[in-house]
């Protein structure tokens, strides 16, 4: 590999490239699922090829090759390169970029059972038990289960002279149980919705996940949200679980900090940001007990987000997103971090394949986790609801208005759970929000959650992104919305 | 990539040294009978080989300058064995034989791997298509220097309005060609061309999209042109208070809607209890207004004439006058329903059936300014953004308007109006509607592209207003 990326950056040298990286990338993926008792998708894909982006005239070109001979990549290169030459032709400014270092290196994520080493029988066995045990509670109308393994390698070059190759395995496993009754429909998910819960893990997250002991109680919970109340509609107490609040921070954190965005390069499709440059160290963002970090360290733990190096070769950094309630930092790259005036890269440029240029990305953004105790955070609520498992998400293209419902709500009055409630939602404006924010809960309660959905960019790429985060309390928070005038 | 392709590639060196063309369709029926005869020495009963190539380029642009420009190329194989009442399916992108036996060999141990399937279908034999002609040689010769001066045209038109422009500009070839062990064999190609653009005059911005196979279909310049007037009508956003407006949706913001929609039709979303239309099939669900039908021959739509399975795509009447007549049927769904699959399937094995993918709405004879001229106060929406299902059986979707919103009032365009929240019932919205204008391939960001109209619908539902 390491010829075909040195080759590549030799042609991009020989056509005019004054700057030049590589990507050659080798994916390999398992999809199982099952559907009411029956093997859905059983599929096996892989994709190997090379990407390169060059700059030329002072602008950007980027081509990609599935066609690994001397040949092909000669042909990718020199066409990264004329196009890179196009691009000047509706340039403003030449491109510059942050000083990097070049890196020599080799790295592994952690995973301790390689899942494509596991016997598929046995991943589907567990799948259709799992199926089994939920189509035994009455009412369940439709249960579906998937299992997805992930095998990504990269060597990346680059004409500063970087070449470094990583490998990571990926694991992701999710189980719906779903009841159509009258004239509704309820589901519940486990671990979590949308594909459940996805990390930088072996065979070993499915065997934690203890799917065959959840599987009836989510079923249950499905049947049971026929009969439970509906959500009633108000400005009030909030608790979200930690998965939904993964996704609350992805959404209004997350995608707002993205430095392409804040600097308009966005602006057609994914949208821009309210962040704009002079609330940098001066917003007040959330209340003094939110922190949030830009975590990319292996440190952080195995999410979706972590990584040694990002895609231009910058090594994986932890920033301060917000501190102490404070906007503290963006996700930038070379690029972006120059044109704000920072010193370096936060190493957030990401790609979803080789045919991908690598874009501004997030990492693991997730909430630090505060002091509270749960059982003590729920006896200290006097009125309040508390929502789990994402259902629908939307918020607007510069961030501020936000909307969420849940698959499940339950009331909590005088400091216990009580009854269950149906079609949970809530909304605001993103700063007031986390600026209702009165309790986190400790680490005990903490989690890293994987998105593995998260879409941007065109052409689109889907890129996994790690959020951790502990069940928290919001005040003053519109609840209900979403039905209200139906 | 091939002989072919080289020596295209080789006979433009002189003028274009560096654009690729596509392969010649006889090398991906090539590699169709290469793994067909692999997969039959390998023990599998039958065998599934689709092929696709795909060369596309897109110039996107940010800040009235090109940021992004990138060009793609390659070829998938996707092979999908059967023996002993199982299946399973892999895919790459590596074609040579040893690469080939081995991912045969992989589909027919994935395969083994699971239960046996009592039900499952042996593939179609020989099926006969309908000829569509979408390839367009002006798109295919589109080159990055073309799409970089259209940029440039956009860009000075922003720079001398002092608008900010972003946007993408693309054009792109594709060919998908299939066959299995029972001699079906089909083949499709297209070209395809976009350009969207965000002209932006802060605080406010509007959006101007096309999409077709022939890039003379649309012109940029206009729609950049488009999208500058609309921004600078946008500027003074005042905020109206949330509740129930009649709306006028241009064909962007009627697309993104409805596109919620498609899935529903699909008979085995029925069969597992998860459409919409349970319980509602042969009822008016809709206004005597609204018929829809999938149309994959529809002179404006782009795609191929036959399914994942290979079955000939059928034009299927969905919706007649508000009431759900029909839908859209796998080889599967169709067997199990004792009906005849319209070619509608989605590649095997999956979870999910089948779905309409060529959605043709029937349009009316109300043009933009009419309904405006109609309206004694109402909202014109250019477009929707971010729309998620909030309850799956009443269809309550949610979403934001973005990139110009308006007053209209007393028949006017009186000014901007800050973006507003909806929470809007699509089957409700759908008995509302009062006008409609014709039906156009419309292009949004949430759903594929459909034909559909622009619509004048009554008590649209907005809850919550933002901060722009």
């Amino acid at each position: 590999m390491w010829d075909l990326a040195g080759q590549a950056l030799e042609v991009a040298r020989l056509r005019g490239a004054t700057y030049a990286d590589v990507r050659v990338m080798h994916l390999r993926q398992r999809d199982l699922t099952t559907k009411n008792g029956r093997v859905g998708t059983l599929a096996q894909s892989e994709s190997i090829g090379l990407g390169i982006r060059v700059l030329a005239n002072g602008a950007w070109g980027f081509a990609s090759t599935d066609r690994l001979t001397r040949e092909g990549v000669a042909v990718c290169a020199a066409h990264a390169v004329s196009i890179g030459k196009a691009s000047a032709l509706a340039k403003r400014r030449a491109v510059s970029m942050v000083a990097e270092e070049s890196f020599i290196d080799s790295w592994q994520g952690p995973f301790l059972k390689d899942p494509f080493e596991i016997p598929l029988e046995s991943q589907l066995a567990l799948l259709l038990a799992t199926d089994a045990e939920m189509r035994r509670i009455k009412g369940v109308t439709l249960t579906e289960t998937d299992m997805q393994f992930r095998k990504i390698d990269s060597w990346f070059a680059s004409s500063i002279g970087s070449r470094i190759h990583q490998r990571k395995v990926i694991s992701g496993c999710g189980i719906v149980a779903t009841a159509f009754q009258g004239e509704e429909i309820q589901k519940r998910s486990y671990p979590n919705s949308f594909g459940g819960q996805h990390i930088l893990a072996g065979y070993e997250l499915i065997e934690s996940l203890d799917l065959l002991k959840h599987a009836p109680v989510i079923a249950e919970e499905a049947a049971a949200l026929h009969s439970a109340a509906q959500c009633p509609q108000k400005t009030g107490t909030l608790i979200l679980g930690a998965s939904q609040l993964g996704l609350q921070i992805h959404e209004s954190v997350g995608h707002p900090i993205e430095l392409d965005r804040v600097l308009g390069e966005e602006a057609n499709f994914a949208g821009t940001s309210f962040l704009t440059l002079e609330k940098l160290n001066h917003l007040r963002y959330g209340s003094d007990i939110v922190n949030v970090v830009a975590d990319a360290r292996i440190a952080h733990g195995p999410g979706l987000g972590s990584f040694a190096y990002d895609d231009e070769g910058v090594p994986a950094q932890c920033t301060d997103i917000i501190k102490d309630g404070q906007f503290r930092g963006y996700l930038s790259s070379r690029e972006t971090a120059k044109l704000i005036g920072l010193p370096r890269s936060s190493g957030t440029m990401r790609t979803e394949s080789w045919n991908r240029l690598p874009i501004i990305r997030m990492t693991n953004i997730s909430l630090l986790p505060g002091s509270w105790d749960y059982d003590h955070l729920i006896a200290d609520t006097d009125d309040g609801i508390f929502m789990d498992t994402n259902k629908s998400w939307s918020i607007d293209d510069r961030r501020y208005q936000f909307q969420f419902s849940t698959e499940i709500g339950w009331e909590i009055k005088g400091g216990k759970k009580t009854r269950m409630l149906k079609n949970p939602s809530y909304g605001g404006i993103t700063t007031e929000f986390w600026n209702s924010c009165d309790a986190i809960c400790s680490a005990k309660r903490w989690t890293l959650w994987g998105t593995p959905n998260c879409g941007k960019g065109q052409p689109m790429q889907t890129m996994g992104t790690g959020h951790g985060a502990s069940p928290s309390r919001f005040r003053n928070v519109q609840i209900g919305t979403a039905y209200s005038g139906q | 990539m091939s002989t072919s392709r080289k020596s295209a590639g080789t006979s433009r060196a002189r003028s274009k040294p560096e654009k690729a063309a596509l392969s010649d369709a006889r090398r991906l029926h090539g590699i169709i009978s290469d793994v067909l005869r692999l997969a039959k020495s390998a023990g599998a009963e039958e065998a599934e080989v689709h092929v696709d190539e795909v060369l596309d380029d897109l110039t996107r642009f940010a800040n009235n300058a090109i940021h992004q420009n990138v060009s793609e190329n390659g070829i998938t194989v996707s092979i999908r064995t059967i023996a002993e009442g199982r299946t399973a399916r892999v895919t790459t992108n590596r074609i040579d034989d040893s690469s080939l036996r081995a991912a045969v060999d992989s589909s027919l141990s994935l395969a083994a791997s699971q239960p046996q399937d009592k039900r499952l279908l042996a593939p179609p034999g020989k099926q006969r298509y309908r000829s569509v002609q979408r390839f367009i040689k002006q798109t295919a010769a589109i080159t990055p220097e073309d799409r970089a001066r259209a940029v440039r045209r956009a860009c000075d038109l922003a720079l001398k309005r002092a608008q900010v422009a972003a946007g993408i500009f693309s054009t792109g070839e594709s060919q998908a060609a299939m066959g299995n062990s029972r001699g079906l064999r089909a083949a499709y190609r297209e070209t395809h061309a976009e350009f969207s653009i965000t002209m932006q005059e802060a605080p406010a911005a509007s959006w101007a999209k096309a999409n077709a196979a022939d890039v003379r279909d649309f012109d940029p310049q206009q729609l950049a042109a488009r999208a500058s007037h609309k921004a600078h009508l946008a500027v003074d956003a005042k905020e109206l208070p949330t509740g129930k407006y009649t709306v006028i949706l241009e064909p962007s913001a009627v697309l993104d809607l409805v596109g919620f929609l498609f899935y529903d039709f699909a008979a085995t979303a029925v069969a597992d209890q998860r459409s919409c239309l349970n319980g509602r099939m042969g009822k008016l669900v809709f206004g005597k207004n609204i018929s829809i039908a999938d149309d994959a021959y529809h002179p404006l739509q782009l795609g191929a004439p036959f399914d994942g399975e290979g079955m000939p795509r059928e034009r299927v009447s969905l919706v007649e006058r508000g009431v759900p007549r029909n839908l859209v049927y796998s080889r599967r769904a169709a067997k199990m329903a004792r009906k005849a699959p319209t070619g509608h399937g989605f590649m095997l094995p999956n979870e999910y059936g089948e779905a309409p993918m060529n959605l043709v709405f029937a349009g009316g004879d109300s043009s933009l300014e009419k309904m405006i001229a109609s309206t004694d106060r109402g909202l014109l929406v250019t477009r929707i953004w971010y729309i998620r299902e909030v309850d799956p059986y009443e269809k309550i979707m949610t979403g934001m308007t973005r990139d110009g919103l308006f007053l209209v009032e007393k028949g006017k365009v009186t000014s901007a109006v800050r973006n507003f929240r909806f929470n809007q019932s699509l089957l409700e919205a759908l008995r509302k509607v009062e006008m409609l204008g014709p039906a156009v391939r419309a292009t949004g960001e949430e759903a594929f592209e459909m034909i559909v109209p622009a619509m004048k619908i009554r008590d649209f539902n907005f809850t919550e207003v933002t901060k722009f």
